[in-house]
């Protein structure tokens, strides 16, 4: 092999990183399925050992497409010992936390996720397992980290019982749900886990991470890896008109929403749409009390990685500009492969300082309530 | 600017590349079929360390169906976004007009000419009977 060269975190010719940075996505790992399992009641550590993971896909610990690179990560994201990316806290600290000034980071756990499991209970425990390990391995490890509490979102009673269990400890700052539902998440059965965040004043975090077993498409299952990334887009596109739609921002006025890793050039478009077609179709989603996009614009913010690269840059201004520099966090999604660095990732959208300072740590700070 | 010895031939097996830091600069130097290349350690993109990436080839298609893997080892895969540089010359694959990482001049030359001068070899041991790895930068 050709790439065993050692890996390397300390700092080099670099341009600094001087702003403060709160990174939204951070990806912590497991290095293996027992490390859940001090968290798990014995009878579940037993069945995960004895019937494991039940999802909709086959191949249940398994992705649709391959991803690029070994675990979906950076080449240099190996820990020394060769565990997976993102399960040593202390590499994690050294390679990202203290060499980008990462103020505070944000969790997305999406391995061994509850979530997707067609076993409720199971998923549940796994789930509790997940939030639990967070705190301990993470969030006690180093005072930078936050964590987003995980819940089965097909069965929403248990869902909300999490949430109200969670919601005490303050260092979780969002409920994290997978995008990809099994019926689109502005329907009812979703309702009461929307009730359960705004009366714990927690907003709700969307993050692709794996299909969950559904196809990444309308229309199925894509051939190419690059179509699978690219459909984030339209999983995205699709969850904002249901919400908006379907009425949940009149049930739950206070909600809000941040998408993660979705991208966010298509916002714009995505509210013209909606709005030509409301002013038609007015009559049919009498509910609605005003133009859809004032629901979008209130409600969802988003976070930057991918960042995309028009072949010219102001085409990127012009779209912040029509989103509000307000609805954008910082994000690096590391330690996967599509990371953004926080020195680069941004240099092409003309910001002034002050919209730096929002975009990396202020409008994070404010939407979560961090200190 | 100045050249410098950066290894004996034999050190860099072919496929293989060494890192080293020359005047301040971290470059890499890569063995590309008995060929000596060396490229700035930074990806033009994001600044990832893009000589710690894998060395690969490029798949190649004509039509839809049919692929074929050509110049295996002559291109070097940048370990965060996967940007694919050739080795040789530090162009991109996507857009080698526009996107290149700084490629430096690599030579190989006998001990017994390093001897003479004026090469930067003060920390590196050279002996006449071998052949060693000079980049200029």
């Amino acid at each position: 092999m050709n790439i065993n060269v050692k890996p390397k975190s300390e700092s080099r010719a670099q341009p600094e990183q001087k702003l403060s940075v709160v990174d939204c996505d951070i990806h912590p790992a497991t290095k293996s399925a027992s490390e859940l399992f001090p968290f798990m009641a014995k009878r579940w550590q037993e069945h995960a050992v004895t019937y494991g993971s039940h999802v909709r896909q086959g191949l249940s610990e398994g992705l649709a497409h391959p991803r690029m690179t070994p675990d979906v990560a950076r080449l240099d994201a190996w820990p020394e010992d060769g565990s997976t990316p993102g399960s040593d806290p202390e590499f994690m600290r050294k390679q990202h936390l203290d060499a980008n000034g990462v103020e505070l980071g944000i969790l997305i756990p999406l391995g061994r996720s509850g979530s997707h499991q067609r076993n409720l209970d199971y998923g549940a425990a796994l789930c509790s397992a997940v939030n639990d390990w967070q705190i301990s391995k993470f969030c006690d490890f180093d005072k930078r980290f936050r964590a987003s509490i995980t819940v089965t979102q097909e069965d929403a009673p248990t869902a909300v019982a999490e949430i109200n269990k969670r919601a005490k400890e303050r260092r979780f700052v969002q409920v994290l749900l997978p995008p990809r539902s099994q019926e689109p998440l502005g329907r009812r059965r979703y309702w009461p886990i929307y009730e359960a965040a705004v009366a714990n004043k927690l907003p709700i975090g969307l993050h692709l991470g794996g299909m969950g077993g559904h196809p990444s498409t309308g229309s199925g299952m894509p051939s190419y890896y690059i179509e699978e990334h690219t459909s984030m887009v339209q999983t995205m596109q699709a969850l904002i008109a249901s919400m908006v739609i379907e009425g949940v921002f009149e049930k739950f006025p206070e909600l809000q929403i941040v998408l993660i890793e979705g991208g966010f050039t298509w916002e714009p478009a995505l509210r013209w749409r909606l709005d030509k077609h409301w002013k038609r179709f007015k009559s049919e989603v009498p509910h609605l009390k005003r133009a859809p996009s004032e629901y979008v614009i209130e409600h969802f913010r988003f976070t930057t990685q991918p960042i995309d690269e028009p072949e010219d840059p102001r085409d990127m201004r012009h779209i912040v500009d029509w989103i509000g520099v307000e609805r954008l966090m910082f994000s690096t999604d590391y330690p996967h492969w599509d990371y953004d660095d926080p020195r680069y990732a941004l240099n092409h959208l003309g910001l002034s300082e002050a919209e730096k300072r929002k975009i990396f740590s202020g409008n994070a700070k404010g939407f979560y309530g961090l200190q | 600017m100045g050249r410098h010895v950066v290894a004996a031939v034999g050190e860099i097996a072919e496929g293989e590349r060494k890192l080293v830091t020359l005047e301040g600069r971290e470059i890499g130097v890569f063995n590309v079929k008995g060929e000596f290349y060396a490229l700035l350690n930074k990806c033009p993109h994001s600044g990832a360390e893009l000589c710690r990436g894998m060395v690969i080839g490029l798949a190649q298609s004509d039509e839809p169906g049919e692929y074929r893997l050509t110049r295996p080892g002559e291109f070097l895969r940048c370990p965060w976004h996967g940007w694919e540089f050739d080795i040789r010359t530090g162009q991109s694959w996507f857009d080698p007009k526009r996107v290149r990482t700084r490629a430096y001049k690599a030579t190989i030359e006998p001990g017994s000419e390093l001897m003479k001068g004026p090469y930067v070899a003060e920390t590196f041991p050279v002996q006449v009977e071998e052949n060693y790895v000079v980049v200029d930068v």
